[in-house]
């Protein structure tokens, strides 16, 4: 996976950095208790979430133990309809994809639809790169696009920003791609939106090329489906004679009946709306209505090494709904930009490093962004027990062992940092399996209690800086119970 | 290798541990939420459909022409884009400028038309959905997304369904499908959430009876 930030610091770092900026919490705790609450009456609402979770999860683990069979047949069902599939094996391949099939219509820009799976693959500077310039249409992305910024959040890019740097972003910046702000801009949301509107009209109304990704694919019937608030993916689907969908593998369902689960769970899990204001369904394309050709470029790009591990392949479920982001604790307080991905938050933890893998410093910190708290288990429309492939990474990234990497069986080393936990557990090991040992140990342990540290020296003094360290207690346990049987005798 | 070929090789290798028959799946969920009468139905729909910003009327068939030319008059529209097949009667009171809905219309065109009236495949009570499948009372989709003001007309109850579940059964895949919850929204700025962005900011539905 590309797309990572470069240069990027580990987890911890940028989290320092990121918890000291008071705007940034400040917007983060707005935003994400805002939609919290409203999130949860929408839920509320339906009085069989729990069967459409599990419906949700059992349908998309079904595909994806069977993808190789619903690949082909969502390629078929496209191409019967009269687009043309293309295969990415990684980013590169589907940004050259791309930028060939937009060189071959001759324009030199396009439009393009909110898509995470754009932003994994850095589609926007590839094709800067090749001659052609990319717009953004949705709002938040508009707005990171503007602030030459990077997206924080999966669905709203722009949560960092509150609306008075919104408008100060638009009053700088719009003139230089485009219609400017209207003069005497305000903050209030609804004038910013309105300045949105007139900055994209001129660009939808002469679009010849559209890109977008897509929320599901229907393997039966080669039914794409993009989900959307503003009417920006509408545009990008339906004005230009020439539509590129970038989507990932994992995105497909095996039936139409399949999409009766997710537009009921999609939309309360991500706006908290009974259902989101546009859903576009396209299948192909339609003479007279809409883009002439359409192209469908399916993305590995990591995807296929997360599947082949058996704890981590559930991460492939998610559907991109952020709820598990506006639970999270360390999100709301470290924000999107300290994960070093276009995939924040608990989903980001356990993606990141499967996609990319846990070489770098960054992927190798990932799994450790958490508190194991297990709220973002507890929202998620699909289930993906982010805690359990957390738990599951960090064994990965402590002790190495066998992995998938570029569809090549590999042994991954242990990462470097983390020799003394090895240590400590090794120590444990031993201990525990030497019961006399232990005893010993635990009754010195005892004796000396007055004169341990508070703090953990050498390598352990940074676990021991954010962490009181157990007390120990004057006899041990196996000593106390074996002098009063467990209190039985009233003796203490 | 095509990567077709590396991709698909990758994806069975990685399944190696999966057996190759497993258990259906089951739906354990409600195919509706709650008991309700036709009317009620109906009336949920008007509920929801108000909850998320469209304007909501009720009419009779004989009150439809008055009523579109009374909606049209009240926004000013001096031009109508129209599907082909829509019941001529509707807009036989209305005398703003008709813009048929044809192939060589420009985007740019469709820019400078003030409304846009059509009918529908099906709407959804739960959510307060409507949903068009581009069927000649609807037109090509671009017609009910640039112009900024969109009057659908519902049948009542033939064309309401209760759940989501409901409409997909009585939907076709392979026509072009445009499910619309209310007009153009964002919540982008704050979480928080504001009509009116890119598609028709104000969105009239009419309920009509007979």
């Amino acid at each position: 996976m590309s797309g990572t930030f470069v240069g990027m610091p580990a987890f911890p770092e940028a989290a320092r950095t990121a918890v000291r900026n008071p705007t940034l919490r400040g917007n983060l705790r707005h935003a994400t208790h805002t939609i919290r609450d409203k999130r949860a009456r929408a839920v509320a609402e339906l009085d069989d979430w729990a069967a459409l979770r599990e419906a949700g999860k059992r349908i998309k683990d079904h595909t994806l133990r069977h993808l190789d069979r619903y690949l082909v047949q969502v390629e078929e069902a496209v191409t019967a309809a009269g687009g043309t599939v293309h295969w990415a094996a990684d980013a590169q391949e589907a940004n050259a994809i791309v930028a060939r099939l937009v060189k071959e219509t001759g324009e030199s820009e396009v439009v393009k639809v909110k898509s995470m799976a754009t932003q994994e693959t850095g589609l926007n500077e590839a094709l800067e790169a090749e001659g052609i310039r990319a717009y953004e249409t949705d709002l938040a992305e508009l707005i990171v696009q503007l602030g030459k910024d990077r997206p924080s959040h999966i669905l709203v890019p722009a949560i960092h920003r509150n609306r008075g740097e919104i408008r100060d972003i638009f009053r700088s910046e719009m003139s230089e791609w485009g219609r400017p702000a209207p003069e005497g801009l305000t903050d209030t949301p609804a004038e910013l939106a309105e300045a949105a509107r007139l900055h994209l009209r001129e660009k939808f109304l002469r679009a010849r090329v559209g890109v977008s990704g897509a929320n599901f694919m229907v393997a039966e019937t080669g039914t794409l489906v993009v989900v959307e608030s503003e009417g920006n993916g509408r545009m990008c689907l339906t004005l230009p004679e020439t539509l590129i969908s970038v989507v990932g593998i994992e995105k497909i369902v095996p039936k139409w009946q399949d999409l009766e689960v997710f537009l009921q769970t999609l939309p309360r899990s991500s706006t908290a709306e009974r259902m989101n204001p546009y859903t576009s369904m396209w299948t192909g394309t339609t003479d007279e209505d809409g883009p002439r050709t359409f192209h469908l470029v399916l993305l590995d790009n990591g995807r296929t090494d997360t599947l082949a591990d058996e704890v981590g392949r559930q991460a492939l479920r998610c559907i991109r709904c952020s709820a598990c982001l506006n639970v999270c604790p360390v999100y709301e307080r470290a924000g999107g930009h300290a994960y070093g991905s276009v995939y924040p938050g608990p989903i980001g933890a356990i993606l990141s490093p499967q996609l990319r893998g846990t070489g770098s410093e960054i992927d190798a910190s990932l799994p450790y962004a958490s508190s194991l708290c297990g709220a973002c288990y507890e929202v998620c429309p699909v289930a993906i027990d982010i805690p359990e492939v957390l738990v599951h990474l960090r064994e990965r990234v402590v002790q190495g062992g066998p992995a998938v990497r570029r569809g090549n069986r590999v042994v991954l080393k242990p990462a470097r940092g983390h020799a003394a936990e090895r240590a400590a557990m090794r120590a444990a090991q031993w201990a525990f399996t030497h019961p006399g040992a232990l005893r010993t140990g635990q009754r010195l342990a005892s004796r000396t209690r007055r004169l341990h540290p508070r703090t953990l020296p050498g390598p352990g003094r940074a676990w021991s800086g954010s962490r009181d360290l157990p007390e120990v207690p004057a006899e041990p346990f196996r000593d106390w119970w074996q002098r009063t049987r467990g209190g039985k005798d009233g003796a203490k | 290798m095509s990567s077709r070929e590396r991709i698909l090789g990758r994806v069975r290798r990685a399944l190696a541990d999966v057996p190759a028959d497993e258990a259906p799946l089951v739906r354990g969920y409600l195919r509706e939420h709650g008991r309700r009468s036709t009317a009620e139905t109906v009336e949920l729909l008007a509920e929801n459909l108000a909850d998320y910003r469209a304007i909501v009327h009720r009419s009779t068939d004989g009150q439809l022409p008055e009523l579109l030319m009374r909606l049209l008059g009240e926004h000013g529209s001096g031009s109508v884009v129209v599907p082909p097949e829509l019941p001529a009667y509707w807009l036989e009171a209305v005398d703003a400028t008709r813009i048929h809905d044809r192939a060589a219309n420009t985007p740019q065109e469709l820019d400078r038309v003030d409304s846009v009236v059509t009918g529908c495949a099906v709407a959804v009570a739960e959510t307060g959905t409507i949903v068009l499948d581009g069927s000649p009372d609807q037109g090509r989709r671009r017609i009910t997304l640039v112009p900024d003001h969109h009057v659908c007309v519902v049948r009542v109850p033939d064309q309401v369904v209760s759940s989501v579940p409901q409409a997909l059964e009585r939907l076709d895949p392979t026509r072009p499908l445009t499910w619309i919850s209310g007009p153009s929204a964002t919540s982008d700025i704050e979480l928080d959430r504001v009509e009116g962005v890119h598609g028709p900011r104000t969105l009239e539905v009419v309920l009509v009876e007979g």
